[in-house]
C-alpha cells in the first residue's frame, strides 16, 4: 500500500503554507475549475442540475446497497464476456494479483492509464520490484513519475507543479530544450509515450464506473490514452475500488453528465471507453485477455458504517478539492496519503486507520463549501464532525486520540458553560488578570498561555471589556425601555 | 401596537458577544425595541455548545445544548446576533438529539422559532428600512453557517442598503471562508491566516471604512487581522449598523 504520512500533517501543510511556487501553481489551476463548472452547470440550468444530482446519489445508494447482488451480477457478466474477475481483500493481494498475472504472462513493459486505486496500492512499486517497467500515459501522471513524486489532486495529479517546473524536468530527465509551449511539452511526452504504447505487453486502467448489467468497465478521459492502454497491449487489467459499480447502462448517463461537468466544467470528456470483455473473434483490435480486480482494501468497513457510508459515493471528481479553501492554501500533498482535500479527509482515515490520520478530519473550517458542490451531495462536514466525534470521545482504544489537557480543557469548558455564575465570576477574574498584558483594548502577544499564543501570532485579540453583556442588562438595559416609554 | 400583537422575542446573546463584544448585545436589542420587539434575556444562557460539538465532544456539548433547551422552552421567539450559533441551535441540534425521544422532540420546537437577527428582521418584522443612519462606506462579509447552513443571503443586505448614508461596496469572493472555523484558528493557525490573508485583501480592495458581518467570530478573526497588519479598517457588527449613529452632527465616519 502506498506510503502513509498523514502523521505528518501539520509540519506538512506549515511547509506547504510557504512554498511560494506551490502556491502560485494552486491560484492558476483552482480558480479556473471553478468557474467552468459554474458555466457548465448554468448552462443546463440549477435546476436540472438538482434533478441530475437526485438521480445520482439516489442510483449510489441503491447500488451500494445491494453491492453484493450487483458484484455477483457483474462477475458473471465480465466472465460471460470472456473476461476473468479477481476479488482482493487488500493491497497487498491485488498487488499479488496483478504481479502474478504479469508474471505468468512474461511481461516486460506495462502501460497505465491514471488509477487513483493503483496509487493507493502502490502497484508501480510491486510491478517495479517484479520486473516490469511501467509508463504512466497520463499527462500529469508521466510528469509526477518522472518526477518520482505521488499525485496531489484526484483529477489533475501534477497540480502541484508549475509549467515551469514542469519543462525544467522535461529538460533534465529527457534532454529536451527548455519551453514555457505547455503544447510542446505535451507533444515531447506524446512522442515518447507513443513508442511504449506500442511496445507494451500489458495495459492497466483504472474504471469511473463498471456497469453490472454489461460487466462493462467505463473510463472517461481526456488525452485518449486511456483507450490506448485498454485496447494496445495483448492483456488488459482493469483495477478499481468495488463500490465503483452501478446497475445499469440506462444509469450511467447521469454519471456522465455529472463526473465532467463537476471535474472540469466540461459537458463531456474528449473520450468514453467502455470496455466489455477481451477482443471478440471478429474485432480488429482488442487485448487477447481481460482481467478486472476488484478491491476492497477497507472499503466493507466503510459500506458496515452508517455514519460514513456515503464517502463510498464519491466519484473522484475533485470538485471539493477545487472548491475546498484548505486545500487551495495546502495542496494535495499535505494531506499525507493517497486521497486529498475534503474526501480525503475522510476516506484517508477511515482506509489508512483513524488515529494514524487524526489531524485528518480536523483539517477544515467546516465552511459547507464541498458539500454544496459535491455533485452526490455527500455530506462532508458532517463524516469530518463525526470523525472528529470518535477522535474525542471514543470507547474503543483505537479510535480515542484525545489527550490529557485536550479532555481536561473541554471539561473545564464545558464546566464553565453550565455554571452561570462561575462564568461571570470568570469575567471579572480575566478581566483583572489581563491587565498587564493589555495596551489599546488589545491582548498583547506575549500571554504566556498557548491557546492565546496560537491566535495572536498573526491576530490581535481584543481585550476583554469593561462589562459583560449580562451585566449591562442587569444593571439597565433590561429597564431601557421602560424609561424610554 | 396593542398588546396583543405584541412580538415578543427571547435574545440568545451567544458567549462571544456576551463576553468580548457586549455592545453588540446592546444594539441588538436596542433595534428590536424600536420596531416594538418585547425582548427578553434569559440570564441563566451561556453557549450554545458549538465548540464543544465541532471538537467531537458530542456527549458535552449535548449537556449545553439541553441547558439552551431549558432557558428557551417558553419563548415565542429566539433571536441570535450570530449565524453560526443560530445554525447550531436550528440545524446541529437536531442531529446532536437525533433518535432520542423527548429531546428531538424539544429540539425540533426550538428550531422552529430560532431566528438570526437579520434574518428575524426581515422575515418576522417585515422590516428593511430600520431608519438608522450611518454615512461610512462599508463591505459585508457572509459568515460559512450563515449562507449554507441558515440559508440567509439576502436579508442582511437588503437591510444595509436602506441605511441612511451607508454606501455598501460588494466583497469579491463573497462564499470563500474567511479561516476562522472555531477550534481550526487555533489548532492550524497558519492554514487559518493564510486564508485570513485573502480576506483581508479582498476587503481592501473594496476601500471600505467597515467590515461589517452578521458573526462576531469572523470578525475578531479578519479584524484581528487587518488590526495587525496595521490596516486602518473597523469591525461592525449588522446590529450596530442598524442601530446607526444619532441625527446629530451629521459627521461622515472614515
Amino acid at each position: 500500500m502506498a506510503e502513509v504520512k498523514t502523521r505528518d500533517f501539520v509540519s506538512a501543510s506549515d511547509a506547504a503554507m510557504r512554498d511560494a511556487s506551490l502556491r502560485r501553481a494552486l491560484r492558476q489551476v483552482g480558480g479556473g475549475f471553478n468557474e467552468a463548472r459554474l458555466e457548465a452547470i448554468e448552462e443546463v440550468s440549477w435546476e436540472t442540475w438538482e434533478e441530475w444530482r437526485e438521480v445520482a446519489r439516489r442510483t449510489k445508494i441503491h447500488a451500494l446497497e445491494n453491492l453484493d447482488y450487483y458484484l455477483e451480477m457483474l462477475h458473471d457478466r465480465v466472465t460471460a464476456a470472456g473476461g476473468h474477475v479477481h476479488f482482493a481483500r487488500d493491497a497487498a493481494q491485488a498487488n499479488a494479483i496483478v504481479a502474478e498475472i504479469a508474471r505468468s504472462r512474461s511481461v516486460k513493459i506495462a502501460t497505465k492509464s491514471k488509477s487513483m486505486v493503483s496509487e493507493e496500492l502502490d502497484l508501480n512499486h510491486t510491478l517495479d520490484a517484479n520486473g516490469v517497467e511501467v509508463y504512466e500515459t497520463d499527462l500529469g501522471e508521466y510528469i509526477i513519475q518522472l518526477a518520482g513524486e505521488t499525485p496531489s489532486h484526484l483529477v489533475a495529479p501534477a497540480l502541484h507543479k508549475t509549467k515551469e517546473q514542469v519543462s525544467e524536468l522535461f529538460h533534465q530527465k529527457l534532454g529536451v530544450p527548455l519551453t514555457d509551449d505547455i503544447e510542446e511539452m505535451a507533444r515531447v511526452a506524446r512522442q515518447v509515450l507513443r513508442e511504449k504504447f506500442l511496445s507494451a505487453d500489458l495495459g492497466i486502467s483504472g474504471a469511473n464506473f463498471l456497469v453490472a448489467e454489461t460487466g462493462t468497465l467505463v473510463i472517461i478521459t481526456n488525452e485518449g490514452n486511456g483507450r490506448l492502454c485498454t485496447s494496445a497491449p495483448r492483456i488488459h487489467i482493469g483495477i478499481t475500488g468495488m463500490e465503483k459499480v452501478i446497475p445499469s447502462l440506462q444509469d450511467l448517463a447521469v454519471f456522465l453528465r455529472l463526473l465532467p461537468r463537476s471535474a472540469t466544467g466540461q459537458r463531456l470528456t474528449s473520450y468514453v471507453s467502455m470496455v466489455t470483455g477481451p477482443r471478440r473473434n471478429d474485432d480488429e483490435d482488442g487485448p487477447e485477455e481481460f482481467h478486472l480486480v476488484l478491491v476492497d482494501n477497507g472499503r466493507s468497513r466503510l459500506l458496515a458504517d452508517p455514519e460514513l457510508r456515503e464517502a463510498l459515493y464519491c466519484i473522484r471528481c475533485g470538485a471539493c478539492l477545487n472548491i475546498c479553501p484548505v486545500y487551495g492554501k495546502i495542496g494535495g500533498h499535505a494531506y499525507g496519503w493517497v486521497y486529498p482535500g475534503p474526501i480525503g479527509a475522510i476516506v484517508s482515515p477511515t482506509l489508512v486507520g483513524l488515529k494514524e490520520a487524526k489531524d485528518l478530519p480536523h483539517a477544515s473550517s467546516l465552511c459547507g463549501a464541498c458539500r454544496e458542490v459535491c455533485p452526490i451531495r455527500i455530506n462532508i462536514p458532517r463524516m469530518l464532525l463525526h470523525l472528529r466525534h470518535r477522535l474525542a470521545e471514543s470507547p474503543l482504544e483505537t479510535e480515542n486520540a484525545t489527550t490529557t489537557g485536550e479532555r481536561q480543557a473541554a471539561q473545564a469548558y464545558s464546566w464553565l458553560m453550565s455554571n452561570p455564575a462561575a462564568l461571570s465570576a470568570a469575567a471579572k477574574v480575566g478581566r483583572l488578570a489581563q491587565k498587564p498584558f493589555v495596551s489599546g483594548g488589545k491582548v498583547s502577544k506575549r500571554v504566556p498561555l498557548p491557546l492565546v499564543s496560537r491566535w495572536t501570532g498573526g491576530r490581535d485579540l481584543p481585550a476583554m471589556p469593561r462589562q459583560t453583556f449580562r451585566e449591562i442588562w442587569a444593571q439597565g438595559l433590561e429597564s431601557e425601555a421602560e424609561i424610554r416609554e | 401596537m396593542t398588546q396583543r400583537d405584541e412580538v415578543h422575542a427571547s435574545l440568545f446573546v451567544t458567549c462571544i458577544v456576551d463576553q468580548l463584544y457586549p455592545q453588540v448585545g446592546v444594539s441588538a436589542v436596542r433595534v428590536l425595541r424600536r420596531h416594538g420587539v418585547v425582548v427578553d434575556f434569559p440570564e441563566d444562557q451561556t453557549c450554545c455548545g458549538q465548540p464543544l460539538y465541532n471538537s467531537g465532544f458530542t456527549q458535552k456539548a449535548r449537556q449545553l445544548a439541553t441547558r439552551v433547551l431549558d432557558s428557551f422552552s417558553l419563548s415565542d421567539y429566539v433571536v441570535v446576533p450570530s449565524g453560526s450559533c443560530a445554525a447550531m441551535l436550528k440545524v446541529f441540534y437536531l442531529e446532536l438529539f437525533a433518535g432520542e425521544s423527548g429531546l428531538q422532540e424539544r429540539a425540533a420546537e426550538l428550531a422552529d422559532k430560532v431566528y438570526e437577527f437579520s434574518e428575524f428582521l426581515v422575515k418576522v418584522l417585515d422590516v428593511e428600512d430600520v431608519g438608522s443612519r450611518f454615512p461610512a462606506k462599508a463591505t459585508f462579509h457572509s459568515g460559512c453557517h450563515l449562507l449554507r447552513e441558515m440559508e440567509v443571503q439576502q436579508e442582511p443586505l437588503s437591510l444595509l442598503e436602506q441605511v441612511e448614508g451607508l454606501e455598501v461596496a460588494p466583497l469579491p469572493q463573497p462564499d470563500n471562508c474567511c479561516g476562522f472555523g472555531g477550534t481550526f484558528s487555533v489548532k492550524y493557525p497558519h492554514i487559518s491566516q493564510g486564508m485570513m490573508d485573502d480576506k483581508v485583501s479582498n476587503v481592501l480592495s473594496t476601500g471600505a471604512n467597515f467590515l461589517v458581518s452578521c458573526d462576531m467570530s469572523c470578525l475578531m478573526h479578519i479584524g484581528g487581522g487587518l488590526s495587525r497588519q496595521g490596516h486602518q479598517v473597523e469591525i461592525r457588527h449588522i446590529a450596530e449598523v442598524l442601530e446607526g449613529l444619532p441625527d446629530e452632527g451629521g459627521q461622515s465616519l472614515g
